[in-house]
């Protein structure tokens, strides 16, 4: 299994060679610079193509015209849609879905969804009701609905497991991802960036603490980590605000060391027998226990600076709605010390966004500003985030946000970061629109905030798809609802956090299972809407 | 009842053979079945006779009739036959009528003599003519094999997938063999046929002479040879009235048999049911018909008709003019229970039954006896089984009834058996119904499949009948009632004399949305018999775009095919109606059909990107849409143009897009790249170094740090760099040279717009603690105590905390306090906060 690359292949004594691609027409040119290379070298090999997750005509007509299509034995399709990455998450992982669909029309990755949410349904039963908002969820919702009248008659009938579908586009809320993430996942994100459920860390603080040693052999490769609920601590601090999690991790110690000093107490052989057969459970602890010690260190060298203090504070003044009509002083620093221009970009699209719309003269100088200081190529990324919503003039002089802000509650000013009551946690007083979108939806229902719903973008509506008689649900009284919540354009892990965090509440009702088509976050959203024109 | 078994006939001690009427024949035949070439299928097929063969006399002038009949007699279909003399008749698995001529054309017919098609056994044949030939069934499908006149075979194991085998030569054949056959082992066709008192096997490498173990002596000629329908055993029939039966082998005998009769058979078939011991095999003469096995007596039945045999999986069926009936071997279940004086379990229950009904105790002592001995489960099994293999509704009815009293006395007994077999009995009494005409087994059904029933009643055009059952036994849509509604509207789109609106209706009332239906293949057909239109008026009941649209496509209808992939969400069926479009259309009706169509519009930009940007600019010329002409041309500025000339040109005719579009801000950005671009060019001719596409921010930086201060400050002021943004570019640049001096002077040519805390922070960056306190001292106050810490005046900062009287500034400078050096301060400030809380 090699990556792909291009030039020749790696060497290997093999017969057969498989590639596995998504079908992206760079791609093509990859793979067909690796096969002339190879077909000059010699013994003739086997190809065979498998697209991920569909076949493409126009790949093909491309391989085609690169002159090696006739080279492939087999050309299939592997239709790996959702990936499951976790007990409650899917993830289509297609990094270009929210560019393709709001700047480039092009709704593949929608297909592809639809596509996806059938395969679940074929192996978890019709889900009875969908509900949606936004233009995208709605053609989503009928390309499903189209697909259930194509395959009916074939459907295996199976007790539906989901009992509401929740399409949601990310355009609906565009705020959430350009916020900082504050829970202890979030911020891994944030800092790191999480890829497919790894990160990256720098490498000091996993040194092996050894005396005398003098720091000198520190491993200079970076320290990568796998994350996901499997590892019983993660699971237990991932989802909290960061400034909840050293509690626990000190907490965590003082057990793992009770538990180690038990080995003092065991007198007889039976209870020697016992700790040693809990040895491997309690060192796999110690180690889980270290690497997130180390991990939070980071973190907290981070969030402590200045920097990341001032940042914070202008984010959650504007979300809050303070001073977002004119230049932002702190962005103006910024942009003049030449801070990373994303860092920039998430500020002042979060700016826009809670002031629905920029001032002409506002956003002007902005543009301006950034144009001279990162280059005039950079009109191009500025055009996509405007085509986007992301950064838009105010029209008609009304600033929406704050009805938004009021009637959705937003913005909670007492937020119990330890013992959080409600979602708003997770970014330490800003409540994520999307999440509370579906909070309000399992109760009381959205027509309760229909006046809201009419001021965010695309329509909302509601379907049914009816179940024979026999697999309606009969519920036992205290049974909670499922819900799957398909984010269309991608979600962040802060957003999967507070919907955990709903699913956990004892009197919610509703558990969440989330799908979406990229896990991101504002920082690699922003990048996928930039353009580099060389 | 009590003569059950009367037409019972034993066979040796072990076995009984039974002949029962299954239809007296409904057709009216002119002719002598000896006078015609008759073909009957297996499963209770149908019955083809070719009346007036050319062999009889050569009376040309009159045409000769084929007709085709069910099982049961009633007429199918009946034509004049046009073509050349045919040799032989056979039915394919499909149920297709193979009709195999002299000149070695194979003609292929429906069951409703609708001619198909035909093809041909080879050029030889056209000389040497076909002097015999035979359909066989193979696993592969149905096979022809030939035997021409010059004595040679020639086969094809499949006419499905036509390969024609030429057999290998039998040397010193001179004559037509006696009597030949195909068999069929390891899933390879051969022939046996029979010269003189010789064997030969012929595979397609080799011919070989082969011996039938233990044939007894004084054999000078084969007369008739038969293979099982299984191709496992072989009979072979002497002129000394003597019957070999053993393997198809021919490696093992199984027994012999000396019927005395030396005429030559008109026919001989084996009877034997699977997974019996029991082998036998039905002879046929004239007037006589003989059941021999291994036993030293055989049954005899007198033929009062001329009669034809039809091997069955599990026995023979019989027709004649009159009568259509089954021999075969009475299944064990059946013996058990009606053996007389059988003390069977499934006899004592059927006993106990009908006492019961009598209301009479016995039922009771019946009941013990089975129960004493613990056989009551067996005796269900035993009733069920036995009901299944009888043909008489009335004696399945008594059998099963028996069954179902004998449930009742069981704990757990699994119901599904007694359920299966209730329904498998009514569909099959349904299809062996003389209407219908099928009369299958329960054997024969079960290796046929409801699967294939289905299809041979749809292919009778027994619609309802097929709807009915697949209803009754609630099979699945897709497999069911859709398949069977599909090839009804199939049929129905072929009558041609009804119009496009009525063909339409009716099948879309019929066929509505049940699932599975694919009416894109309806449509296919209705195109297939060139009605168009009635084909796109299906394929608007189609619900699958994926099936409309390459039909859509192939009958030209490119446009309605585009907006169906559309409606699908599909993009990649919309790029291949695209690309169909676009070789199919000039490119203004392209255009025009694009226009339209905004998802097909914004996919074929996307492709566009890729592949054609010229395309990509003529498109956006023609939506006038000019923002995105203008980035088109910032792109082209970057990637075509390597002079700066040609740069600074194309971003010219961005900005003139731009002001079209009314972005009045892009444009002037634009134009101001455009000048930045010149300036930068120049000021690498004057200067050297690398400007090109710095930014207007880097470009200023980089002559501070070439020392040009002037050049930058002139810059700044062309392109109105804000005040407080440029103090931060120059603080920056000069702390990165190390110009300590210059940041004073620069400090003090006026008021800093940003303050002096910067000053201090980027000092220190520096490591410079001695410039840094120079502008500590001129840091603002709310900042003072800030700048104090940075530059590690602690005991400073702490006063001018308690000065400002802040508890925040107060907390600040005590987290910076270290214990051993700042003590001191640590308890001032301390007596501080402890002073302004008294108060």
């Amino acid at each position: 299994m090699f990556t792909l690359k291009g030039n020749r292949l790696p060497a290997a004594d093999v017969k057969n060679i498989i590639f596995f691609v998504r079908p992206r027409l760079e791609l093509m040119d990859i793979i067909a610079e690796n096969v002339l290379s190879e077909d000059r070298r010699g013994p003739t090999r086997d190809f065979h193509i498998l697209f991920v997750p569909r076949r493409s005509l126009l790949c093909e007509q491309r391989l085609k015209d690169l002159g090696v299509l006739g080279s492939f034995i087999h050309r299939e399709e592997y239709s790996l849609d959702l990936i499951p990455f976790d007990g409650d998450l899917l993830s289509m992982e297609s990094e270009g879905a929210f560019k393709e669909c709001y700047l480039e029309g092009d709704q593949t990755s929608l297909y592809h969804a639809a596509k996806g949410l059938m395969t679940l349904q074929a192996l978890y039963g019709t889900i009875p009701q969908i509900f949606g908002k936004g233009e995208c969820a709605r053609q989503v919702a009928n390309m499903m609905i189209r697909m259930k009248r194509e395959f009916t008659g074939s459907q295996n009938l199976i007790f539906p497991v989901f009992d509401n579908l929740l399409l949601l586009d990310r355009n609906v809320d565009l705020l959430t991802p350009l916020a900082t993430q504050l829970t202890y996942e979030g911020l891994i994100d944030e800092i790191y960036g999480i890829q497919n459920s790894y990160v990256k860390l720098p490498p000091e603080k996993f040194a092996p603490k050894k005396q005398g040693d003098g720091g000198k052999d520190l491993p200079t490769e970076a320290k990568k980590l796998q994350l996901n609920s499997a590892e019983e601590l993660y699971a237990e601090i991932r989802d909290k605000n960061f400034n909840a999690v050293g509690s626990v991790l000190s907490k965590k110690a003082k057990i793992i060391s009770a538990a180690f000093e038990e080995r003092h107490n065991a007198k007889t052989v039976g209870e020697i027998k016992q700790f040693v057969s809990q040895l491997p459970h309690m060192q796999a602890a110690r180690g889980s226990l270290a690497n997130h010690t180390s991990i939070a260190e980071l973190i907290k060298d981070v969030t402590t600076s200045e920097d990341f203090f001032d940042k914070l504070t202008v984010e959650q003044e504007f979300m809050s709605g303070i001073d977002t009509d004119k230049v932002n002083n702190y962005i103006e620093d910024c942009i003049a010390q030449k801070h990373s221009l994303i860092k920039v970009l998430r500020l002042v699209c979060l700016q826009s966004v809670c002031n629905s719309g920029l001032k002409q003269k506002v956003l002007d100088y902005y543009k301006r500003e950034i144009l001279q200081t990162y280059g005039y190529e950079h009109i191009l990324t500025l055009h996509n985030l405007e085509k986007a919503g992301l950064l838009k003039p105010q029209t008609g002089g009304r600033n929406n946000y704050p009805t938004i802000r009021k009637t959705l509650r937003l913005w909670m000013d007492d937020v119990n970061e330890q013992n959080p009551t409600d979602i708003s946690y997770v970014y330490s007083g800003y409540a994520p629109l999307s999440v509370r979108l579906a909070q309000l939806l399992s109760r009381p229902g959205w027509r309760s905030i229909e006046e809201v719903l009419r001021i965010l973008p695309g329509p909302h509506f509601e379907e049914r798809q009816p179940l024979p008689t026999g697999l309606q649900k009969k519920r036992q009284p205290g049974e909670n609802r499922v819900t799957l919540i398909f984010f269309l354009g991608g979600v962040t892990f802060a957003e999967i956090a507070a919907l955990r965090f709903l699913s956990q509440l004892e009197d919610g009702g509703t558990e969440y299972v989330i799908a979406t088509t990229k896990l991101m976050n504002g920082t690699s959203w922003i990048e996928a809407l930039m353009e580099k024109p060389f | 009842m009590d003569c059950y078994t009367a037409n019972w006939n034993p066979l040796g001690d072990s076995a009984f053979y039974r002949k029962y009427e299954l239809y007296s024949m409904d057709w009216d035949l002119k002719e002598e079945l000896r006078d015609c070439l008759v073909a009957a299928a297996p499963y209770g097929g149908p019955i083809a006779l070719l009346r007036n063969p050319w062999r009889k006399e050569k009376a040309a002038s009159v045409r000769p009739v084929l007709d085709i009949y069910s099982a049961s007699g009633m007429p199918l279909a009946s034509l004049l036959w046009k073509s050349g003399p045919v040799v032989s008749l056979g039915w394919s698995a499909e149920e297709e009528l193979l009709c195999v001529q002299e000149d070695g054309a194979v003609l292929v017919y429906g069951l409703h003599g609708d001619f198909r098609r035909h093809f041909s056994m080879g050029n030889e044949v056209l000389q040497n003519r076909v002097l015999d030939a035979r359909i066989f069934h193979t696993e592969f499908g149905s096979g022809v094999a030939i035997l021409t006149g010059a004595h040679r075979f020639t086969l094809s194991a499949n006419v499905g997938d036509l390969k024609l085998r030429r057999m290998p030569e039998v040397p010193g054949l001179q004559s037509a063999p006696s009597c030949w056959t195909t068999l069929c082992q390891d899933r390879v066709a051969h022939i046996l046929l029979a010269v003189g008192p010789d064997l030969y096997l012929l595979d397609h490498a080799a011919c070989s002479s082969v011996t039938p173990p233990g044939l007894a002596p004084g054999v000078s000629s084969f007369l008739q040879m038969a293979v099982s329908f299984t191709y496992r055993h072989l009979a072979l029939f002497t002129d000394t009235g003597y019957i070999w039966m053993g393997t198809a082998s021919l490696k093992e005998k199984l027994c012999e048999f000396n019927c005395n009769i030396r005429a030559p058979p008109k026919q001989m078939v084996w009877c034997s049911r699977p997974r019996s011991k029991e082998r036998a095999v039905v002879v046929a003469w004239e007037r006589r018909l003989m059941v021999v096995g291994d036993a030293p007596e055989s049954i005899q039945f007198v033929l009062d008709e001329d009669s034809y045999l039809v091997p069955e999986l599990d026995g023979v069926r019989i027709f004649s003019r009159s009568t259509h009936e089954f021999l075969h071997e009475v299944p064990a279940a059946s013996e058990e229970i009606f053996k007389i004086a059988s003390m069977a379990p499934g006899a004592l229950l059927l006993e106990a039954q009908k006492e019961y009904e009598k209301e009479s105790q016995k039922a009771d002592e019946y009941l013990r006896e089975i129960q004493e001995l613990g056989q009551l489960t067996q005796a269900v099994q035993q009733c069920i089984e036995a009901a299944g293999h009888e043909h008489q509704p009335d004696m399945q009815k008594s059998l099963l009834r028996a069954a179902s009293f004998g449930k009742c006395f069981l704990d757990r007994f699994p119901p599904d058996s007694f359920v299966h077999m209730c329904q498998d009995l009514r569909v099959l009494n349904a299809v062996r119904d003389y209407h219908i005409g099928i009369p299958l087994t329960y054997s024969q059904y079960k290796q046929l499949t409801i699967q294939v029933l289905l299809d041979r009643l749809v292919l009778r055009r027994l619609y309802p009948l097929a709807i009915q059952i697949c209803e009754y036994l609630r099979l699945p849509e897709v497999q069911g009632v859709s398949r069977i509604l599909a090839h009804w509207a199939c049929y129905k789109v072929q009558q041609k004399d009804v119009s496009d609106e009525d063909v339409a209706r009716a099948i879309n009332q019929k066929l509505g949305d049940t699932p599975g239906v694919s009416y894109s293949d309806i449509a296919a057909r209705a195109y297939g018999c060139g009605r168009t239109e009635l084909a796109i008026k299906l394929l608007e009941y189609e619900p699958r775009s994926g099936e409309q649209v390459p039909l859509l496509l192939k009958m030209k209808r490119s446009k309605l095919a585009l907006s169906k992939a559309i409606e699908s969400g599909d993009t990649d069926l919309v790029f291949t109606v695209l690309l169909h479009l676009k070789n199919e259309l000039n490119r203004g009706d392209f255009f025009m059909t694009l226009r339209n169509q905004p998802m097909a519009l914004s996919l074929y930009r996307q492709f566009c990107k890729h592949q054609e940007l010229e395309t990509l600019k003529d498109l956006y010329n023609q939506d006038d849409n000019h923002q995105e002409l203008g980035s088109f041309h910032i792109r082209a500025s970057y990637a075509a143009e390597e002079r700066i000339e040609g740069r600074v040109a194309a971003l010219q005719t961005a900005a003139d897009a731009f002001y079209k579009a009314k972005n009045e801000f892009a444009a002037k950005a634009t134009e101001d790249q455009m000048r930045l671009l010149r300036l930068q060019r120049r000021l690498e001719d004057e200067l050297g170094g690398e400007f090109l596409d710095l930014s207007l921010h880097d470009t200023v930086t980089t002559l501070i740090l070439g020392g040009h201060n002037k050049r930058a400050e002139q810059l700044a002021r062309d392109f109105r760099i804000p005040d407080k943004r440029l103090w931060w570019l120059k603080l920056t640049a000069l702390a990165d040279l190390e110009d300590w001096e210059e940041l004073e002077k620069f400090s003090k040519s006026k008021k800093s717009p940003i303050g002096y805390l910067p000053f201090v922070e980027i000092c220190m960056k520096q490591h410079n603690k001695y410039e840094a306190k120079k502008y500590a001292s001129r840091v603002g106050p709310e900042q003072k105590v800030k700048a104090l810490l940075l530059v590690g005046d602690v005991a400073q900062a702490a006063d001018v905390a308690i000065e400002h009287r802040s508890e925040a500034e107060l907390s600040l400078v005590l987290s910076h306090c270290t214990g051993a050096t700042d003590g001191a301060t640590a308890d001032k400030i301390q007596r501080a906060r402890a002073q302004a809380q008294k108060k």
